[in-house]
């Protein structure tokens, strides 16, 4: 995708493949954040530096949304086009737990604890034509 | 100073398209000052909030400029909760003798759509698809069932009870009963919950008049007196919407530091409650909110639910008017109907809804994003 971005810069590694999740680590008491905050909201300290939380998880909990949301929900989808999409927390090898888009938007392919993965994807086209990218999370491969 | 509430008002919840939400509330704090037979130029203050009907203090234009202590409250959906909060503060100091607590609204239909920068997030979170209050209520539940065994008949029964609840209520929004094939099949929003197991944004206004005990009596044969309001906000790890992240531990939710908080200033517990009222923005937090209160241990739900425990006949009613979900939810008087309803039920004037047994405390819970809860315990 030589002609894509991050929707939003800071989330994930781009374009190093494969892309990982960015958050930040509080130095005096240790907790994680996503995305990157430059105080931390458990210790209240300002001591904070980036951490790189990986691309691997289980799935904490789920939900699948079944209609198109209205604004601020920015896609080129259509209410013809639309398709539902998982939503989920994903427990990361630190603890935290991220929220996150699933590739998976049927109930019979979530269960709480499956192994998962990230993923990079397309949210639209900006106005010059170039894919705006967010993450989102899959079923690790070895599930199937 | 003990604080007693002697005047209740509502203007019936649902869609009233004749009336702005503005005159919804002006008609409900006109009910709840005939209700105390007393004038609004009696008023020394008010408490109001609206979230989509407009500034609350913009009632002066239509109840009279007299001149009273007008503060606005903005605290989602609980807003009810934190204005009667302000009142009950205002009383128990000493500083005011009588006031008014109102809340209305009309929103929109369909699910509310909050800009990420309101809420301190940035629009990617909104863009991708991940800012709806239902993702959340969906994922609590679905956890929640995961690790204490709620079963799907246990949704099926809270929404068949709120349904049953609101066909016996008057000013109620839903007045019909819902069968349990109606729930079961009902199209699904956001996994595991479907259409009938979601209260709607709607229209509304709730108004009480509050005011010192030892006048009381001067304006109402029977008080109802505000032991204890308790607002708390969440603690870190509290598992709250609109998260981007969650802590790795779970911290208790601010339903639960409220609650405790306002048993303790009561002087009463759980088990002196005869009937309450627990935010039912979605049947999962209903039934999260009974352990959350420290009504039931977690997992005990799935018995209560099905032994009827909380039903009008139960020992333990719960969300007698049929809470938010046959009520619908405008923001800002959502709280205020939670306990106008106990106000009620402690009168003895709930008619068919009337719980037995001469009911003498009541409870009232109400939730609201990101994380607001707020406790009222009531007494005869």
């Amino acid at each position: 995708m030589p002609d894509a971005k991050p929707l939003h810069d800071g989330l994930f590694s781009w374009p190093d493949a494969p892309s990982t999740l960015m958050g930040s680590r509080c130095l005096d008491c240790g907790e994680h954040a996503f995305p990157s905050q430059k105080s931390c909201r458990a210790c209240s300290g300002q001591n904070m530096t980036a951490a790189d939380l990986g691309n691997e998880g289980v799935l904490w909990t789920w939900t699948i949304q079944s209609f198109m949301p209205k604004t601020p929900y920015h896609t080129d989808e259509t209410p013809e086009t639309f398709k539902p999409y998982g939503v989920g927390y994903i427990e990361l090898a630190c603890g935290l737990k991220v929220e996150s888009r699933l590739r998976e938007n049927q109930a019979e392919q979530l269960k709480i604890g499956m192994p998962m993965k990230l993923e990079i994807i397309t949210v639209r086209k900006d106005d010059e034509g170039s894919d705006l990218l967010t993450f989102q999370f899959c079923a690790s491969e070895e599930q199937g | 100073m003990d604080v007693a509430i002697v005047g209740l008002g509502m203007h019936p919840f649902g869609r009233t398209p004749s009336m702005t939400g503005l005159e919804q509330g002006a008609a409900a704090a006109r009910a709840a000052l005939a209700d105390a037979g007393v004038d609004f130029k009696r008023m020394e203050f008010a408490y109001g909030g609206s979230q989509d009907g407009g500034n609350a203090d913009s009632l002066v234009n239509l109840l009279g400029l007299t001149g009273l202590q007008f503060t606005n409250v903005a605290n989602g959906c609980a807003t009810g909760g934190s204005s009667l909060h302000g009142a009950y503060s205002a009383i128990k100091s000493g500083q005011y003798d009588i006031g008014l607590v109102v809340g209305f609204d009309k929103h929109e239909r369909g699910a509310f759509n909050a800009k990420p920068a309101d809420w301190g997030l940035d629009d990617w979170y909104g863009e991708t698809g991940l800012m709806l209050t239902t993702q959340y209520f969906g994922m609590k539940i679905q956890r929640y069932m995961h690790d204490h065994g709620i079963s799907r008949e246990t949704l099926i029964r809270v929404a068949e009870k709120a349904f049953r609840n609101g066909s016996l209520t008057p000013t109620a929004w839903r007045q019909a009963a819902l069968s349990w094939e109606e729930i079961e099949n009902a199209p699904m929003v956001s996994e595991p919950l479907n259409k009938f197991m979601f209260c709607s944004p709607a229209e509304g206004g709730c108004a009480l008049i509050v005011c010192r005990a030892d006048i009381a009596h001067q304006f109402h044969p029977r008080p109802i007196y505000l032991k204890t309001a308790v607002v708390r906000s969440r603690n870190y790890g509290s598992f709250e919407v609109f998260s981007p992240s969650q802590p790795p531990e779970v911290a208790h939710s601010p339903t639960v530091t409220a609650s405790q908080a306002a048993f303790e200033l009561a002087g009463v517990g759980p088990e002196d409650i005869d009937v309450a009222q627990l935010q039912d923005t979605e049947v999962g937090a209903e039934i999260m909110h009974m352990a959350e209160n420290g009504f039931c241990e977690h997992g005990d739900q799935e018995n209560w639910l099905a032994e009827g425990v909380t039903e009008i006949t139960g020992r333990l009613p719960v969300n007698t008017d049929g809470g938010c979900l046959a009520n619908g939810e405008p923001v800002g008087a959502s709280g205020l109907r939670q306990v106008h309803e106990i106000c009620v039920q402690l009168r003895g004037e709930g008619g068919a809804r009337q719980v037995a047994g001469d009911p003498q405390v009541g409870y009232t819970h109400v939730y609201g994003a990101p994380g607001i809860s707020g406790v009222n315990i009531l007494a005869r």
